[in-house]
């Protein structure tokens, strides 16, 4: 029973039971995490069997949350904190950025700080307002922090594990939109390390590199560019903090081409770090500038034009033809 | 003596259930206008055990008994917190510090509060509570790491129990809520002592660690030091209700301490401290007190605040009460204050040459720490910051 196929909430789920099980250490707190097992469901049961003092439904209150964690970090615990959803996650920034992110080099090294903030993030589910936003760059910008999205079952499990962990402080971004989607968890076999790319498939003529809800799509991408004859190579890239810039290059030392694809907005995003440091590493290998595809300088729409907004099929394959075209 | 043989019968241990604070179940009888919060107004409630004129009084719900051998060390705890400030204060204008926070004038607040906790309790500081530190056993030169620039805090928090200064106003009350809820978690007895000011009151992070303390029942006390100033606002810009009143909206006790008084400041933390342990929840205290200095080195009072303001608090100075009466009780003599004066000349000295010999950290320590299990890009960073201090020949790179 190594090996289930499950849906990547209930792969989860499943991971927060482990880290539960396994450690005595682990809290997972939040809002409506207990009875209700979360808006999404992700920590469905686990009260019941785990107990309030493990399983904590927290007061309204991101900071509160978030800064109550810290201080149960410098207990000795190991918090597991959901925030809601991705457009409620600011209440807490002021925490992230200037206590959970620094206390460690502050303190000369002497403090660890094992928290893990899982966040769904990202559109696609026609939600109002806030909730479908892709804040990783936020994140990501800021030394201290790690930043990590995993973009099946297997990944959800498994990354959720080397999360909580971790001694630093993980920004868990879950593809919201992916939950439902089922694939296979070994639960006795773990994929890969925390940090590292994965292909996802391989190809020769240019090079998708994405993360988290946006890999589905190019995955959809590549196979329907094989139907005209081209060879796509897609990366998952998993995390996003630190980077892993090697696998980037080996692709597009290969392929000689890029498009970088995200949900978050393209300006000063993900995309544009990897633009800058792959052009860095690969100059005499590119055969036409980095692309990216992304979400536009705008507020997130009103769900009835997501579809619109968010880099579908269309959008990314239209990149594709212009980078080939070049 | 008649005082302190009449505060000698008394337990310093009560019940928590009498106090007239701020509690949910009790209210104040005296009306209090906003106005009255201000400095210098007859303060409603104000414990006091030591008053101005060092005369030992008599509070109905709080009383401490100490040895004359306590007093002495109470007083020798503030005298050195002061000499050590006033020499932090000197080494910033000397140029060796780039900034320093002066706690001039809330030594009573600090000391009695500190010397309430026990080894095992943990303090959650803003970036002024050096009186704490010392309380704590954290050596002070420690404290001026971060004022000279060689590091952003610099010390293990868990080898005194003492957390890093905190400079975001009001973060720290959370951290010592979740450390709180740690202990409880744990089924230990420890508390936690949370330090913040009357300006952070405002944040939401200390409204929100009043909130997630009072629904865990969380062993917190949180220590509010009211000097009557945030850099140039006035308590007025922030509240229309004395602080300590807030406790009740939130479920928990309030209680406003002479911040002067080092003695009522110990009776009532370590008051507040035992009913945590006893599993009762938060305790706001606020000490009522004064910044007889400017915000930092940076700042200029004169251009907010009047000098009679401060002349009227001077005459408050919780170091010269406790002298009087210590003095008038008989329970020092001069040789005990000229050995202190000495202790204090001794320990400017050490600091100020501890600060001159503090090394500048070699320039590739700011990649280190930043993260426990390692960072692709910092490595790389490093790397590329290494080759290029290298490429200086015999340049200023070693």
């Amino acid at each position: 029973m190594a090996v289930q196929k499950l849906p990547l909430a209930k792969a989860l789920n499943e991971s927060l039971r482990k880290a539960l099980e396994t450690d005595p250490k682990v809290v997972v707190m939040g809002l409506d995490v207990g009875k209700l097992g979360g808006v999404f469901r992700i920590t469905d049961g686990l009260q019941k069997d785990f107990g309030e003092d493990r399983v904590v439904d927290t007061p309204l209150a991101e900071s509160g949350i978030v800064g109550t964690a810290i201080g149960l970090a410098l207990r000795g615990y190991r918090p597991v904190v959901e925030i809601q959803f991705d457009g409620f996650v600011f209440p807490a920034y002021d925490q992230i950025v200037t206590q959970l992110a620094k206390m460690r080099a502050r303190s000369l090294g002497t403090v660890k700080m094992p928290v893990v903030i899982r966040i769904p993030y990202g559109g696609g589910i026609g939600a109002v307002e806030h909730h479908s936003e892709s804040p990783e760059s936020l994140f990501a910008h800021v030394a201290g922090l790690k930043v990590v999205t995993p973009a099946n079952s297997s990944d959800a499990y498994w990354m959720l594990q080397q999360a909580i962990q971790s001694d630093d402080p993980v920004i868990f971004f879950e593809p919201k939109r992916r939950y439902w989607d089922k694939g296979e968890v070994d639960t006795e076999s773990i994929p890969g390390e925390l940090h590292k790319a994965r292909v996802a498939r391989e190809g020769t003529d240019l090079t998708l590199a994405a993360y988290g809800p946006m890999v589905k799509t190019c995955l959809e991408a590549a196979a329907a560019a094989a139907e005209e004859g081209r060879s796509i190579e897609v990366l998952d890239l998993r995390s996003i903090s630190p980077l892993d810039f090697d696998t980037i290059q080996a692709s597009v030392e290969k392929t000689g081409r890029l498009v970088v694809v995200h949900e978050a907005p393209v300006f000063f995003g993900s995309g544009a770090e990897i633009a800058a440091r792959i052009t860095e590493r690969c100059f005499y290998h590119l055969e036409a500038p980095v692309l990216r595809v992304g979400g536009y300088h705008a507020p997130y729409p009103p769900a009835r034009l997501e579809e619109e907004y968010l880099p579908g099929l269309d959008r990314v394959l239209d990149a594709v033809d212009r980078s080939l075209a070049f | 003596m008649t005082v302190e043989s009449t505060a000698a019968r008394k337990t310093t241990r009560r019940s928590s259930g009498t106090k007239r604070t701020a509690s949910a179940s009790t209210s104040t009888t005296k009306k209090t206008s906003p106005r009255a919060a201000g400095a210098g107004a007859t303060e409603p409630e104000l414990v006091q055990l030591l008053t101005p004129e060092g005369e030992r009084v008599q509070h109905p719900d709080y009383d401490i008994d100490l040895s004359a051998e306590e007093l002495r060390g109470l007083y020798r705890d503030m005298v050195l917190t002061r000499r050590f400030d006033a020499e932090a204060t000197s080494l910033q204008r000397q140029g060796e510090l780039g900034l320093w926070a002066s706690l001039l004038g809330q030594e009573a607040a600090q000391i009695g509060s500190g010397r309430a906790l026990r080894d095992d309790d943990y303090v959650f500081p803003t970036y002024r509570e050096h009186g704490v530190a010392w309380c704590r056993g954290v050596d002070p030169t420690n404290l001026l790491g971060m004022f000279r620039g060689v590091n952003n805090g610099g010390w293990d928090p868990s080898s005194n129990n003492f957390h890093l200064y905190t400079i975001v106003l009001g973060s720290q009350t959370l951290h010592a809520t979740g450390y709180a809820m740690g202990i409880a978690k744990d089924g230990a007895d420890s508390a936690v002592l949370a330090y913040f000011g009357d300006g952070a009151s405002s944040q939401g992070d200390v409204n929100e660690s009043f909130v997630f303390s009072a629904v865990y029942n969380a062993p917190v006390v949180f220590f509010c030091q009211n000097n009557q100033w945030a850099i140039s606002e006035p308590i007025e810009k922030q509240t229309r209700v004395p602080l300590y009143q807030r406790a009740r909206g939130f479920g928990f006790p309030g209680v406003r301490v002479d911040g002067n008084d080092v003695l009522a400041c110990l009776a009532v933390t370590r008051d507040a401290l035992e009913r945590a342990r006893r599993g009762e929840g938060p305790t706001l205290i606020e000490a009522f007190t004064y910044r007889m200095a400017a915000h930092t080195t940076s700042d200029d009072p004169t251009r907010y605040r009047r000098d009679a303001e401060r002349e009227a608090w001077e005459a408050k100075d919780p170091i010269q009460r406790l002298k009087v009466y210590l003095e008038n009780a008989g329970h020092a003599d001069a040789a005990f204050f000229e050995a202190l004066e000495e202790e204090s000349e001794a320990l400017g000295k050490h600091v100020r040459e501890v600060v001159r010999a503090m090394p500048v950290p070699d320039h590739m320590a700011m990649f280190d720490h930043t993260y426990a299990d390692g960072h692709a890009l910092v490595d790389e960073e490093r790397a590329e910051f290494a080759a290029y201090q290298a490429s200086f020949e015999g340049g200023e790179g070693e």
